[in-house]
């Protein structure tokens, strides 16, 4: 195998050849650090690079294989890069924020845990909107990230880095989080596999949290059997977690002749509603005819609530954060204003300095939702309809066994161009955030492009059907082939 | 006229759970610890990290709850308090709201004229510790900066809640060591407030007498002893009176005790107050508890010290008082239990005697605190059994006393290595006593002229012969036999 | 519902955000407008709706109480912006 495409190789396709003895976990660490070096001047996806680490661990697995041992993982010797707000011991976590420039956590996630205990080479940790605050990648205290598609357009956010990285090939794997769509609008500006899991399904412990009760983490990869993959290698128990729902997923198997027979899909209406960009909606049509013809009965919809759901998400998540992010202050760890003289000051420019303005945004709006005198109006209001919102799932949920959406319902747009007007920005994510305040899983399948630029396609499930999905997403796939594009990154890599 | 002020008092009590850990992670929970040693990315609140709830947390909170005669809700909760203080890793404290644990309880106090009167308990709730601050200087106003050890931070707490039903100092005194009383007994705390396991709040204000509204209530912090408590109380009738009297209003604000000076201090102004903006706290599920689960914590309580007191009055006879000074301890009841289980029933009044006297004397000489009982159930039991027998009389056992609490030793052994054996043989008493009627021919005189004196005196000094071994009504009986028959000799 | 300026220097101050002047001025616009929106809340009848706060229903989630391991002092001093006798350090605390 030549070595100058190891970095094309799939996920699962790596592994095998690992386990076979044909490629070396070092080969194929060095081609991936390779093209890492090659693309990153034009992509910016990483934040740090953990090339030393990388190299080490894969000579342990290689001589460990070498020795005779067959329990080396479901991702022995594949590179997978990992969002920075995922803590990783010893590695600096910076969460794409200044707050925590130099911070280096001193235990590893519980996602870290398994990746490693499953053989994985983690080669580095990627660019994100601060505190996964943003759906451009142009919120990164430390530089946005390109869409590598089209290196004048945004990757789309929060997990900017971790959706470039896989799209531009720079790794094969990677994790995001997803809290209103961070991890599934991305991988739809990018033209990759990307899934939200059902709320409770991956352990939150190590993942920096922005809004506890929506947050998840989540896959990337550059097809759905590899998303698969990585997804039962994180997914599962752990007691760290009290919001774990302990469940392991069922084993997956991909392979035989795709189909959707028998399957009951349901379109809403409301995720085609105005702003959809006529390219994207036409993506969508035809992706729906194909899964048509695969079998699957198609049928109109209706989610009534989901116009309030962006409303409902800009209070609820912001109040949370506002609270999770008032740890950083200085006292115990990262930035620490070098002009104060005395607590409060201290506080006060501490977090003036180090939080970005969409932070600070959302921390004051936060803060003023939950503020005495308007909880009622505002946190509480929020909370009900999210209840509303779920009982529009749960109705669809009684017929469909998922539901076909638009990821997002424009394609990449400018680095730039909605940078000014933050409201335009959470419009963005009007087909995701409903989904996190439901908790139900849902995926994004590259489904075309629209002019150049990639489209995707959501699935939504019920409460612990991410399986199904995946199932569901494989069958696409296989007869659609939207995983073999790839992108150029301008002048022949 | 003037206006008689009628005080209204709740208090605010918390305590420190015991637990092994942590409330949210398994650090260790352990006083005196060198700092910033018992630590993890969950009580430091470090990026990333999750709490999870002790069990034992959970169940030591329902014992208290169930102790205090509280009901406890089928469905609880906790949230989020949110403020920015050093002591405080993530800058919210996760505690209980609107639905927690326990709920609509009461404690019984005795009071110095003798009635009783019930306290009603309005909640008690989980919540977490914050680190310990330390200043330079030790006066936070005054330092230049302050030091922060996190060990502390993350240990489990429940602040019990009164209702506003207390109407003095002394009533408040009794609220608290019952309480206090009550929890040690369950074992959930150990409940000393030298050392920070038990701490109050005071809530006061003043309303006419007879008024059924409350007047606005300035609350008291710092409070770190229960007599603290009690010059807070006093110090704010005072303070509040004269302001009413004057015509003015009192401030609703948060004031600081300073024990040292004697005066409270403004902390916090009504303007000023914390905006806490509480919300249900995401990362942690509801508490669900069925009627079996919390029949099965009630199942695990002791037996409490109001029920141990009227056992002990009514098995055993003891005085009120008697059983109020054994009960005040655990410790206390645990010995006496076990030294009448010992001694046997019959023993149980002499027990209760030697302990609420001679132990507790020699105890607060020696300021020995309830888990330093300086001498063993079976050291008592082995004495009174001495004693019960004939084997040494009550006076030389004091002396035995003494000396078994100095050496460690049983009654038995030092009787025989000191030869204090009580002497009964009536021949040997009466040998000495002619021998000491003889020998004192003016107190002889004494007797005959009626002196009654004259016999104790002889008494005395048989006492002294034998060096206090004599059995004292014989030694009376056979001075009076030898006088008669000195007398008899002519 | 427009934020006034004082609302938002309110909201700061609770956050612990010191704004500048020019900032406080343009936040106290962007949050008016993203608040506008998020009025259209308002618009929906939820008076017999309970909110759900977790969207995953759990209950009873507990642990062991037994100790782990602590994290090494050194480990966590090491992050500390300012530290002095094994003890975190802060500067002058103004407030109570």
């Amino acid at each position: 195998m030549p070595a100058a495409s190891t970095y094309k190789l799939s996920a699962t396709r790596l592994n095998r050849l690992f386990l076979a003895g044909e490629l070396s976990a070092v080969e194929i660490t060095e081609a991936v650090l390779q093209r890492i070096a090659a693309a990153e001047p034009k992509v910016h996806a990483f934040l740090e690079a953990t090339a030393d680490r990388a190299l080490e661990r894969a000579k342990k697995l290689d001589s460990r294989r070498r020795g005779g041992d067959t329990e080396l993982g479901a991702l022995a010797g594949v590179p997978v890069a990992i969002k920075d707000n995922m803590c990783t011991d010893g590695v600096p976590t910076t969460c794409g924020s200044q707050i925590l420039k130099d911070y280096v956590p001193p235990y590893d996630a519980t996602v870290v845990e398994r990746l490693q205990g499953a053989g994985a080479l983690i080669v580095g940790k990627t660019n994100m909107d601060e505190f996964a605050m943003g759906s451009s990648g142009e919120n990164s205290a430390f530089g946005a990230t390109r869409n590598p598609w089209n290196q004048g357009r945004v990757p789309g956010g929060s997990s900017s880095g971790s959706a470039a990285a896989v799209a531009a090939e720079e790794v094969p794997l990677s994790l995001g989080s997803d809290t209103g769509g961070s991890v599934r609008q991305p991988a739809a500006l990018c033209g990759v596999v990307g899934m939200k899991p059902t709320y409770g399904y991956v352990s939150r412990y190590g993942l920096v949290a922005f809004a506890s009760s929506l947050d998840q983490i989540g896959p990337f990869a550059r097809d759905v059997e590899d998303c698969a993959r990585l997804f039962s290698v994180i997914a599962g128990p752990d007691r760290r977690d009290s919001t774990n729902a302990g469940r392991t997923p069922p084993a997956l198997k991909f392979g035989g002749e795709p189909s959707l027979k028998g399957v009951k899909l349901g379109v809403p209406r409301e995720y085609f509603a105005a702003g959809i960009d006529p390219e994207v909606k036409a993506r969508l049509d035809e992706a729906i005819a194909q899964l048509k013809a695969l079998g699957a009965s198609v049928e109109d919809c209706s989610l009534p609530h989901t116009e309030h759901a962006l409303a409902a998400y800009y209070i609820i998540a912001p109040a949370e954060a506002s609270a999770n992010l008032a740890r950083f202050d200085g006292v115990k760890y990262g930035h620490r204003t070098a002009n104060a003289s005395g607590l409060l000051e201290m506080y006060g420019k501490t977090r003036a300095e180090g939080f970005g303005p969409e932070v600070k945004r959302r921390i004051m709006i936060g803060t003023y939702a939950l503020s005495s005198g308007y909880y009622d109006a505002y946190y509480k209001k929020a909370q009900q309809v999210r209840t509303l919102v779920m009982r529009d799932f749960e109705a669809a949920f009684a017929q469909f066994d998922a539901l076909v959406t638009p990821t997002s319902p424009i394609p990449a747009w400018g680095l730039g161009e909605k940078t000014d007007d933050p409201l335009t920005m959470y419009l963005a994510d009007v087909c995701t955030i409903p989904i996190n305040l439901a908790g139900v899983p849902a995926l994004s399948v590259p489904c075309g492009f629209a002019g150049g630029l990639p489209v995707g396609m959501q699935l939504i499930g019920k409460h612990f059907d991410d399986h199904k999905l995946l199932q569901y997403a494989w069958a696409f796939e296989k007869v659609t082939n939207h995983a073999a594009a790839r992108p150029s990154l301008e002048g022949g890599l | 006229m003037a206006t008689k002020w009628e005080t209204v008092i709740g208090l605010e009590v918390h305590v420190e759970l015991s637990t092994e850990t942590k409330v949210w992670c398994s650090c260790k929970n352990e006083f005196g610890a060198a700092p910033n040693t018992n630590c993890c990315p969950v009580c430091m609140a470090l990026p990333g990290a999750l709490p999870v709830l002790n069990a034992r947390a959970l169940e030591y909170t329902v014992m208290a709850g169930l102790a205090l005669n509280c009901e406890i809700p089928h469905y609880a909760k906790f949230d989020r308090k949110n403020y920015f203080y050093p002591d405080n890793p993530s800058n919210y404290q996760i505690s209980q709201l609107d639905l927690p644990l326990c709920i609509n309880g009461h404690v019984e106090i005795a009071l110095a004229d003798g009635t009783t009167k019930q306290i009603r308990i309005q909640r008690i709730q989980l919540e977490t510790d914050a680190g310990k601050l330390l200043h330079a200087g030790d006066d936070v106003a005054e330092a230049d900066s302050s030091l922060v050890d996190f060990n502390r931070a993350g240990v489990p707490l429940i602040e019990i809640v009164s209702e506003p039903d207390i109407r003095s100092a002394e009533e408040a005194l009794a609220y608290l060591n019952k309480v206090r009383s009550i929890i040690k007994y369950c074992g959930v705390s150990d409940v000393k407030m030298e050392e920070g396991s038990m701490r109050c709040d005071v809530n006061i204000s003043l309303r006419p007498a007879g008024s059924d509204r409350y007047g606005t209530r300035a609350e008291l912090k710092n409070v770190n002893s229960f007599s603290a408590a009690a010059r807070g109380i006093e110090y704010e009738i005072k303070r509040q009176t004269a302001i009413l009297e004057a015509g003015g209003e009192v401030e609703q604000e948060t004031r600081s005790w300073r024990d040292a000076k004697g005066v409270s201090v403004t902390l916090r102004s009504k303007e000023e107050a914390m905006d806490y903006r509480y919300f249900p706290e995401p990362d942690l599920p509801p508490v669900v508890l069925t009627a079996e689960e919390i029949d099965r914590i009630r199942q695990t309580l002791p037996e409490l010290p109001d029920s141990i007191m009227h056992r002990m009055m009514n098995e055993y006879g003891l005085s009120a008082y008697d059983a109020s000074v054994i009960v005040a301890e655990k410790e206390f009841a645990e010995w006496f239990d076990r030294t009448v289980m010992l001694a046997g029933k019959a023993s149980a009044k002499a027990v209760a005697n030697w302990q609420t006297n001679e132990l507790n004397r020699v105890m607060n000489a020696r300021g020995l605190g309830p888990d330093q009982i300086p001498l063993r159930p079976e050291q008592m039991a082995g004495m009174l059994k001495l004693i019960e027998q004939g084997t040494i009389t009550g006076k030389i056992a004091k002396t035995v006393f003494e000396k078994m609490i100095e050496s460690g030793k049983d009654a038995a052994a030092i009787v025989q290595e000191e030869g204090l054996t009580q002497v009964a043989d009536e021949g040997e008493l009466l040998k000495i006593a002619l021998e000491i009627v003889t020998a004192n021919p003016k107190v002889v005189e004494d007797w005959k002229s009626g002196k009654a004196s004259a016999v104790q005196w002889f008494v005395g000094q048989m006492m002294k012969a034998t060096r206090g071994r004599a059995n004292p009504q014989l030694a009376t009986k056979l001075v009076t036999e030898a006088l008669e028959k000195h007398a008899g000799q002519g | 519902m427009a934020l006034t300026r004082k609302q938002v220097e309110h909201v700061a101050k609770l956050a612990r955000l010191s704004l500048s002047e020019a900032e406080t001025e343009m936040y106290t616009e962007q949050l008016s407008r993203i608040l506008e929106h998020v009025e259209s809340m308002n618009r929906l009848d939820t008076s017999n709706v309970a909110p759900t706060y977790q969207a995953v229903a759990l209950q009873n989630v507990l642990r062991a109480d037994q100790p782990h391991q602590s994290l090494e002092r050194e480990k966590l001093l090491s992050q500390a912006p300012d530290h002095e006798a094994g003890c975190f350090k802060v500067p002058k605390i103004t407030e109570g």
